[in-house]
């Protein structure tokens, strides 16, 4: 009997015990469920935030002055600042009037003064002309800056308000796109600031990339997948290459700057180098996945190339590596995506510079886009912010585009053998 | 070549000369990874030579000041500026530590459920999704980190009443933490579908629960594969540059309270050799010195972390 | 069984009281009734209708791929893990459908233990393997009770006396056969009514199976087992009933005598004369 009651308390415990047991199942699964929620609400919110800010870059206000050109003299500045003071006859003090200029961008001169160049018969006739305005007035027309903000919170003054408002009034506010952005350099004035030197720099930096690490990746994966005899040497290339895949890439900044800038004295911020170190770091993903690509390649492909007395180059040339190729670009594309987004290693090698002008070859100054999004979000003005969103949004949809055409080059040739 | 000597002679024909010509050329391709190494190593060690001359190595690595603003005049107070690392290794260390401790949890139970509770189609988009995360460039990380994250953290301090730097540890490091969620998730995913079904099916068929099994029997398994991938994450987090450039201090900053703002190695790395530099100056050298710290300690954490994972694989091929 | 029961010893305890009950009113342990199993769209077996006989051997014998495994991994619910795996019509443990809505999964397979194809120890210590089961039901209340039941299964598994001086070494450290025999003492720890054995002696060599299948024939005195195999010489020895099945079917079922000594239908007879392997 005491075995009996032995039992009956056994299988209480143990149906408690199940109990338990199922919470402890239920618990451990939502832990799962959070931990995978936290990746993809994160993953939402850094997009929201991006897209959020970076999205009114795309358009910019422009304000129509008008503005009587003298018929001598070359002061355009003097004409802006009249042409704004007879629109706003009140404004007297000193103070004010410069609150009055900042409507308008510091370029608006320079836009008369070409349009009187090109139009010599203005001169001495009154003009009315569309110019962009202050990056201020820009925020407050886009709705970045609100009203509803105490005065000395906000950037734009009361006063200033009460003339956009005037002016939107007589239809002389409008926002367009902003193709400026797309094709000029950088700028201390965010409304005048765009990305052309950075989206070339970038796309020189890695055609020189690709140029160099798409070659040398191939043929040392071929060498060390096809033709090298395993011994101590290629085993030594081989755990080279894993490590080298881990190095921090602002240690490739270093050697870039050591080797390339002070030892063989190229420029400084060229896209040249900044494509070399770039390269160096795609290398060893490239050689990886090409290696991978080859592995794939069925041996009794090689085999029917060397029976029919192939030698063995030509065979892996003329046959597996056109079959590894799909995989190799895969790689490629997905290592060239990466470099893309490398930030750390050009700011060592000095493609962190104020360039205004549009580089002309692979040794003019450049910056590239990630470089150019670090600098924009060090600034505090908030014309920036946006810029700086803006230019993350065009990184990350070249970044996305890449990807996936990695993905579809993947699944389009993915061979079944 | 045996083939030519069927003729009769040992001249190489033209078709073995071109051979041999790229094969040549094949091993020079190989040796440019090697060269790489070899650069990195020797400029990294040859500046941090001229260094250690003007700056001795004991007070790099043991000091507790790190300023090493140089002097304008000789006579100036505190002229010849302070190059204590052990400031930057804990700002890294700090730093390091919260990102692992948000991708070492989030990334190993993310990776659980996908593998073993998710559905095939849930499967099928949460996992590109979550890889979609390393794939984002850093500086979009820094910022986000500084615009979004920093000031969320300060104003939810404030509200609570605790004092929270705009440039606090913590903001940097959870970001980075999130970035390596998806580096850690996958390595755990290779490692916990290595483990044979077999061993899965033991655990289930003795009545083992799905978090039983996973606990009990996958994980201990699995558990040199995550090991190895944790180093990795580790080597990464601690070599990322740009989230901390954005998101991190300047001053150095010796504390271990994640609210304050600490800086780096990285961060270090970038101050120094951006702007006006002084070439052979202390101030300029010592970013070597710290970039080959950063290379060793990486280096390390990369060797084992491989040897690991490679052994691991091995048993069970 | 019904001596043991009397017994009351305490290791038979939860399987007795229901052991009496069946043997006043003899009906079959388990049974299925129009079974049938999809793979996706599928069908991996038709309609199975068998009874497995209590504290007899059960033997499920057919060529490859006739869904004898299928079948097997059906009884304790295994294919639950299966993704896509669906399953129409009833599966009964003392007349309960296990499939029904509300059934625990995990108590189960406490009733039901399994023993699978390639020894599958876990990468822990010989005691740990034998004492997991055990411990994650929570049976022994101190670990006096957990080493007696350690030692009690590694001792019916007939492996006690070649463990017994290394029970902390790794259950990885041991020969295929007496893994599989580790295995089997970890399913029987756990006091199942029922063991499944799928192909249990598929990866061992002529010795190791000749042992497993004496301490089968053993283990029949206090358990119901069921035991997928591919040798028919092995199922002839083993089993009091055998049933056939041939591409997702049942096609014979009886006392094994009559189904290898008179197979009423072609098929099983052309399997167990050699001529389909």
């Amino acid at each position: 009997m005491i075995e009996q009651v032995d039992t009956v308390k056994r299988q209480k415990r143990m149906a408690d015990l199940r109990d338990k047991r199922h919470k402890a199942e239920v618990r451990f699964r939502r832990i799962g469920v959070a931990a995978v929620s936290v990746g993809l609400i994160f993953l939402t919110v850094l997009f929201g935030v991006v897209l959020a800010s970076g999205l009114s870059a795309f358009k910019q206000t422009y304000v129509q002055i008008d503005v009587a050109v003298d018929a001598e003299g070359d002061n355009y500045q003097g004409m802006v600042k009249r042409g704004l003071r007879e629109y706003f006859p009140e404004v007297k003090k000193r103070r004010d009037k410069r609150k009055l200029y900042a409507l308008v961008s510091s370029e608006a001169p320079y836009r008369l003064k070409a349009l009187v160049e090109e139009n010599p018969g203005y001169r001495g006739k009154a003009v009315s002309l569309w110019v962009r305005a202050g990056a201020d007035v820009d925020m407050f027309v886009k709705g970045e800056i609100s009203r509803a903000l105490p005065e000395d919170e906000r950037r734009l003054k009361d006063r200033q308000i009460a003339w956009v408002d005037s002016l939107e009034d007589d239809g002389r506010v409008e926002t367009r796109f902003n193709w400026h952005f797309f094709t000029s350099g950088d700028s201390r004035e965010p409304e005048l600031a765009g990305i052309a030197v950075a989206v070339l720099g970038s796309l020189f930096s890695l055609l020189v990339c690709l140029a160099l690490s798409f070659p040398l990746g191939v043929l040392t994966a071929v060498y060390l997948e096809e033709l090298a005899t395993r011994n101590r040497w290629t085993d030594f290339i081989e755990v080279n290459i894993n490590n080298l895949a881990a190095v921090p890439s602002i240690v490739f900044g270093l050697l870039g700057l050591a080797v390339f800038l002070n030892v063989f004295e190229l420029p400084r911020s060229a896209p040249m180098v900044g494509g070399m170190v770039l390269a160096l770091m795609t290398l060893p993903t490239i050689i990886i996945t090409g290696r991978a690509a080859l592995k794939a390649v069925p041996p009794s492909i090689r085999e029917a190339a060397l029976a029919v007395g192939a030698s063995p180059l030509q065979a892996v040339f003329h046959h597996v590596l056109p079959l590894a190729m799909p995989g190799v670009l895969t790689g490629t594309i997905i290592g060239t995506a990466r470099a893309l987004g490398e930030t750390a290693p050009l700011l060592m090698i000095g493609m962190v510079a104020f360039v205004v002008d549009l580089p002309e070859t692979i040794l003019s100054p450049a910056t590239a886009l990630p470089v150019q999004v670090f600098l924009w979000a060090d600034s505090p003005e908030r014309g920036f912010e946006e810029r700086t969103a803006a230019a993350i949004l065009i990184l990350l949809a070249f970044t996305i585009l890449m990807n996936l055409t990695a993905v579809l080059l993947r699944k389009k040739y993915e061979i079944r053998w | 070549m045996p083939r030519n000597r069927v003729f009769g002679t040992s001249i190489p024909t033209r078709k073995v000369i071109v051979e041999r010509m790229v094969m040549g050329l094949l091993i020079a391709c190989s040796t440019v990874a090697v060269l790489t190494t070899i650069g990195i190593v020797l400029s990294l060690v040859f500046e941090s030579f001229l260094f250690f001359r003007k700056v001795p190595i004991t007070d790099f690595l043991f000091g507790l000041q790190w300023s090493p603003q140089t002097a304008i005049r000789a006579d100036q107070v505190g002229a010849s500026g302070a190059f204590g690392a052990i400031p930057l290794l804990v700002g890294t260390a700090l730093i390091s530590a919260i990102a692992l401790s948000v991708s070492g949890p989030v990334g190993l139970y993310a990776a659980i459920y996908i593998a073993e509770y998710a559905s095939p189609r849930f499967r099928a988009v949460v996992k590109p999704a979550l890889e979609v995360l390393a794939g984002i460039p850093t500086v979009v990380y820094g910022f986000f980190a500084a615009l979004f994250v920093a000031p969320l953290l300060r104003q939810g301090g404030e509200s609570i009443g605790l004092a929270v730097s705009s440039e606090s540890a913590l903001a940097a490091g959870l970001v980075m933490g999130v970035m390596t969620i998806p580096f850690v998730s996958s390595i755990t995913d290779d490692a916990i579908t290595a483990v044979p079904s077999a061993l899965k099916e033991g655990a289930l068929g003795m009545g083992a629960t799905r978090s039983e099994m996973v606990r009990q029997v996958v994980l201990p398994a699995a558990l040199p594969g995550i090991a190895g991938g944790m180093l990795l994450a580790t080597s990464r987090v601690i070599g990322e540059t740009m989230i901390v450039v954005m998101a991190a201090g300047l001053t150095a900053n010796l504390t271990i309270n994640p609210l304050e703002a600490v800086t780096t190695v990285t961060v270090q790395i970038v101050t120094l050799l951006t702007g006006d530099q002084e070439f052979d100056s202390a101030k300029t050298l010592s970013a070597f010195a710290l970039g080959l710290l950063l290379f060793v300690v990486t280096l390390i954490l990369n060797v084992i972390a491989l040897k690991i994972v490679k052994t691991y694989r091995e048993q069970y091929d | 069984m019904t001596s043991s029961g009397m017994e009351a010893s305490p290791e038979t305890q939860s399987g007795a009281n229901v052991h009496v009950l069946d043997s006043a009113q003899p009906v079959a342990k388990m049974a299925t009734e129009d079974l049938t199993v999809f793979y996706g769209d599928k069908p991996a077996l038709h309609d199975i209708n068998l009874e497995i006989e209590p504290h007899h051997v059960t033997a499920l014998i057919g060529p490859s791929g006739c869904g004898k495994s299928t079948f097997i991994r059906c009884l304790n619910r295994m294919n639950d893990v299966v993704p896509g795996c669906r399953i129409e019509g009833q599966v009964k443990l003392d007349g309960e459908d296990i499939y029904a809505s509300g059934q625990d999964v995990v108590q189960l397979r406490t009733r039901i233990g399994m023993v699978f194809q390639k020894p599958n120890p876990f990468p822990k210590s010989i005691y740990d393997n034998v004492a997991y089961g055990p411990k994650i039901h929570g049976m022994c209340a101190n670990s006096e009770e957990r080493d007696a039941i350690v030692l009690r299964s590694l001792d019916r598994a007939g492996l006690l006396d070649e463990v017994r001086d290394r029970l902390r070494a790794p259950g990885t450290s041991l020969s295929g056969g007496q893994q599989q025999r580790l295995c089997i003492a970890r399913a029987i720890a756990v006091e199942p009514e029922i063991i499944l054995m799928d192909e249990p002696c598929s990866a061992l060599d002529p010795i190791a199976t000749a042992r497993i299948e004496e301490l089968i024939a053993e283990l029949k005195e206090r358990y119901t087992i069921v035991i997928v195999t591919h040798s028919m010489q092995q199922a002839a020895r083993l089993s009091q009933k055998t049933a056939y099945f041939h591409l997702g079917r049942l096609v014979e079922k009886g006392d094994t005598e009559t189904v290898f000594g008179d197979p009423q239908d072609e098929r099983t007879r052309d399997y167990v004369m050699g001529r389909i392997g």
